[in-house]
């Protein structure tokens, strides 16, 4: 049994973002992080790995310094990495990185047992689109916003997070869980980890690697292959600022009270 | 591959809507969804339909769809429809829009409808923009909504006034950045909206006698189901109703030093206007509030007539589920924060010693009209 985790590095849209002045990210001036939710998705599949022995392999999609996070992700437990870098695999929106991403998958190969996971959604766009996109080129049951795992046998029972409650869902394996923070808190690097995380394998899959596999095609993949194209990109206006009230006093209370019932608000 | 069938443009028509439903009921997002798409298919000179699956019984709910502009429902019945299930939808669904062809395909962006646009437009082999808070068809609409919520130089671009593609706005990075996108080579267009950002239509009797009922062809069987839902359990404690409520009153980490304390001052004011009680993240990651209260990026977005935030620094998050609504009044001890930026009113003070005055200003207020 293995478990496959894709992980994204992801700008940290928390602190100051910097937009270029034609609207688009002033991405040089970021720091980068591993996506939240995917370091949920890595902690569950270690979890797994714990209680019942299984290789873990980390994946992702990016530049060559993603690997970084890669060799992290190995610190933690992870037994193998896989980096999928090409310049014909930039620009790709969620249906073409699903699609490259499912061709790497495909070739680590997914057996009767194994499980592929990845966070519920990315920092950057927040689409939570990629998960099911692969489940769906690789024909796997998925089952998303997973705030529990069980694994018994060959099946998997999962708490599937509704926004009124929740539902329990048994599904068959191969699948692919999608995974949100309530899972679990993720564990930190140990020093022994740290030590063996460079005799671990890691491998890149470039588009020589992958070109042949039936889902890589010109037409689907990249800034051409993409089905979505970005329009326009704008900074949002901000809001002005309105009055700033004199004093924290009663007067001051009473003052914003009149304001409202004179408008009638209240 | 442009043997896709999704690539044949002119062969598709028509707005459609996916109505979800739980338990038989249909959602808040499925009547606002109508309403937009309804705008929609106006400017495109097409019907907006109604999708709507569900167990045995479930057409009797459809006709309540027309009263917000739908032209047509199709139903689709079967007990294996009855409650949510992925592969299930997704077949049926795929199987309806290859035989039908809409051209848009508006989806609510709830958890189960961001489980099943993704997996529907791999399938379909088309675009899909995930969270949208803005939909235009007409360029001239497009343009005008540019010049009130952007900062672009709108007269000094080129633009095609003839451009039939939907367009497609949503807040990306954290709502540091907003994206238009467009799917031009395939149909249908696929969006996922957020729920509460489009405005319902009042509801006309008339036109939902007047509604369409259709019952499209379609096979399912076992095989075609992998998952299994052995329970749905819904939440035992009633979740509030942020997006409706017209009065929020939300507090931050300002309420830390007494959370039960500010948690109940902030409760009194919302009683006070008849509104409910919301909260920034870091309440919620602390655990002093349900996630159900969350207002923001990815909390909920609201737009009461009054919002009020008491010890909140106004996060670009934050601002993201809430610089929209109608009157914003804060409360925080720092002058710098954030939130100032964008309140209408701003008192800098100690949030447990205003905010019981102002509930008992604003009781004397109303009492004296
Ligand atoms: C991907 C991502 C998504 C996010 N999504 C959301 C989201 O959906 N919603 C959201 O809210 N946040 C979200 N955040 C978090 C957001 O960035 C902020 O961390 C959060 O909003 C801060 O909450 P706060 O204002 O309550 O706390 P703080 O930023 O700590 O602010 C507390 C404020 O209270 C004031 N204060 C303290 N004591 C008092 C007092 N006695 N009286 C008056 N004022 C007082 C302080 O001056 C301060 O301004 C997200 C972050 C990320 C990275
Ligand atoms: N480039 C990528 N490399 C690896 N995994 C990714 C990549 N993009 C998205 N994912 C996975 O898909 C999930 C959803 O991403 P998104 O659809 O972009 O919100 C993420 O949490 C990751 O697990």
């Amino acid at each position: 049994m293995k478990i496959i985790v894709c992980v994204k590095q992801v700008p940290d849209t928390s602190g100051k973002v910097a937009v270029n002045p034609d609207g688009t990210l002033n991405r040089a001036s970021m720091q980068t992080i591993t996506n939240p939710d995917d370091m949920n998705a890595v902690e569950a599949a270690l979890k797994l790995k714990d209680a019942a022995g299984c290789k873990v392999i980390v994946v992702t999609m990016g530049p060559p310094p993603a690997a970084g996070m890669l060799r992290e992700l190995m610190a933690m437990g992870a037994d193998e990495g896989v980096l999928v870098s090409a310049r014909e695999f930039g620009g790709s929106d969620t249906y073409a990185t699903s699609q490259i991403l499912a061709a790497a998958i495909d070739t680590i190969g997914v057996e009767k047992g194994d499980i592929v996971m990845c966070g519920r959604q990315a920092i950057d766009g927040d689409t939570a689109q990629v998960g099911p996109q692969i489940a769906e080129k690789l024909g796997l049951p998925q089952v998303t916003y997973a705030a529990d795992i069980q694994k018994d046998g060959e099946n998997i029972t999962v708490k599937r997070m509704l926004e009124d409650g929740y539902m329990t869902i048994k599904v068959q394996t191969p699948c692919l869980l999608t995974c949100i923070k309530e899972l679990n808190n993720p564990r930190y690097m140990s020093i022994g980890g740290i030590y063996a995380t460079y005799s671990k394998p890691l491998e890149t899959f470039d588009y020589e690697k992958l070109k042949d596999h039936r889902l890589i095609d010109a037409a689907t993949i990249g800034l051409k292959g993409s089905p979505t194209n970005i329009f326009k990109s704008f900074t949002p206006p901000q809001k002005g600022a309105g009055m700033m009230l004199e004093g924290d006093g009663k007067e001051t209370c009473e003052q914003l009270a009149g304001i409202l019932a004179k408008k009638h608000i209240i | 591959m442009s043997n896709f069938n999704s690539a044949d443009i002119a062969a598709f028509k028509d707005v459609w809507v996916f109505c979800e439903q739980r338990e038989g009921k249909l959602m808040p997002t499925d009547f606002e969804l109508i309403s937009k798409g309804r705008d929609l298919a106006n400017e495109l000179g097409v019907n907006v339909c109604g999708l709507l699956l569900g167990g045995k019984g479930i057409e009797a709910a459809a006709k309540e769809l027309g009263g917000y502009g739908a032209d047509k429902v199709y139903v689709c019945e079967d007990e294996k429809l009855a409650v949510y299930n992925t592969d299930a939808y997704a077949k049926v669904i795929c199987d309806v829009i290859e035989e039908l062809k809409p051209e848009a395909f508006l989806i609510g962006a709830t958890n189960i409808g961001r489980d099943l646009a993704p997996r529907c437009a791999a399938r379909l082999h088309t675009g899909l923009c995930a969270d949208c808070t803005h939909l235009d068809i007409d360029v001239a609409n497009y343009i005008q909504f540019l010049r009130e919520s952007s900062t672009l130089d709108v007269d000094g671009q080129k633009w095609d006034m003839e451009d039939r593609n939907l367009k497609m706005t949503r807040p990306a990075f954290g709502g540091h950045l907003m994206a238009t996108i467009i799917c031009p080579r395939f149909r249908p267009c696929m969006a996922t909206v957020r729920p509460g950002v489009m405005k319902k239509n009042a509801f006309d009797q008339a036109k939902a006698a007047a509604c369409v009922i259709e019952k499209p062809a379609f096979t399912l069987s076992d095989a075609d189901i992998h998952t299994e839902v052995t329970e749905v359990v819904k939440a035992a404690k009633k979740l509030v109703d942020l997006i409706g409520a017209d009065f929020i009153v939300s507090v931050g980490r300002g309420i830390s030093k007494d959370v039960e304390g500010g948690i109940k001052l902030a409760e009194e004011l919302a009683a006070e206007l008849g509104g409910v009680v919301g909260g920034s993240r870091a309440t919620i990651d602390s655990g002093w509030l349900s996630a159900d209260h969350q207002v923001g990026q990815t909390g909920k977005t609201v737009h009461p007539k009054v919002y009020i935030a008491l010890g909140i620094s106004g996060a670009i998050q934050h601002k993201a589920g809430m610089q929209d609504s109608e009157c914003i009044i804060a409360v925080n001890k720092n002058d710098t924060a954030p939130i100032f930026e964008i309140a209408d009113y701003g008192i800098c003070g100690d949030l447990f010693k205003v905010t019981p005055m102002l509930t008992e200003a604003i009781r004397a207020a109303k009492a004296a009209k």
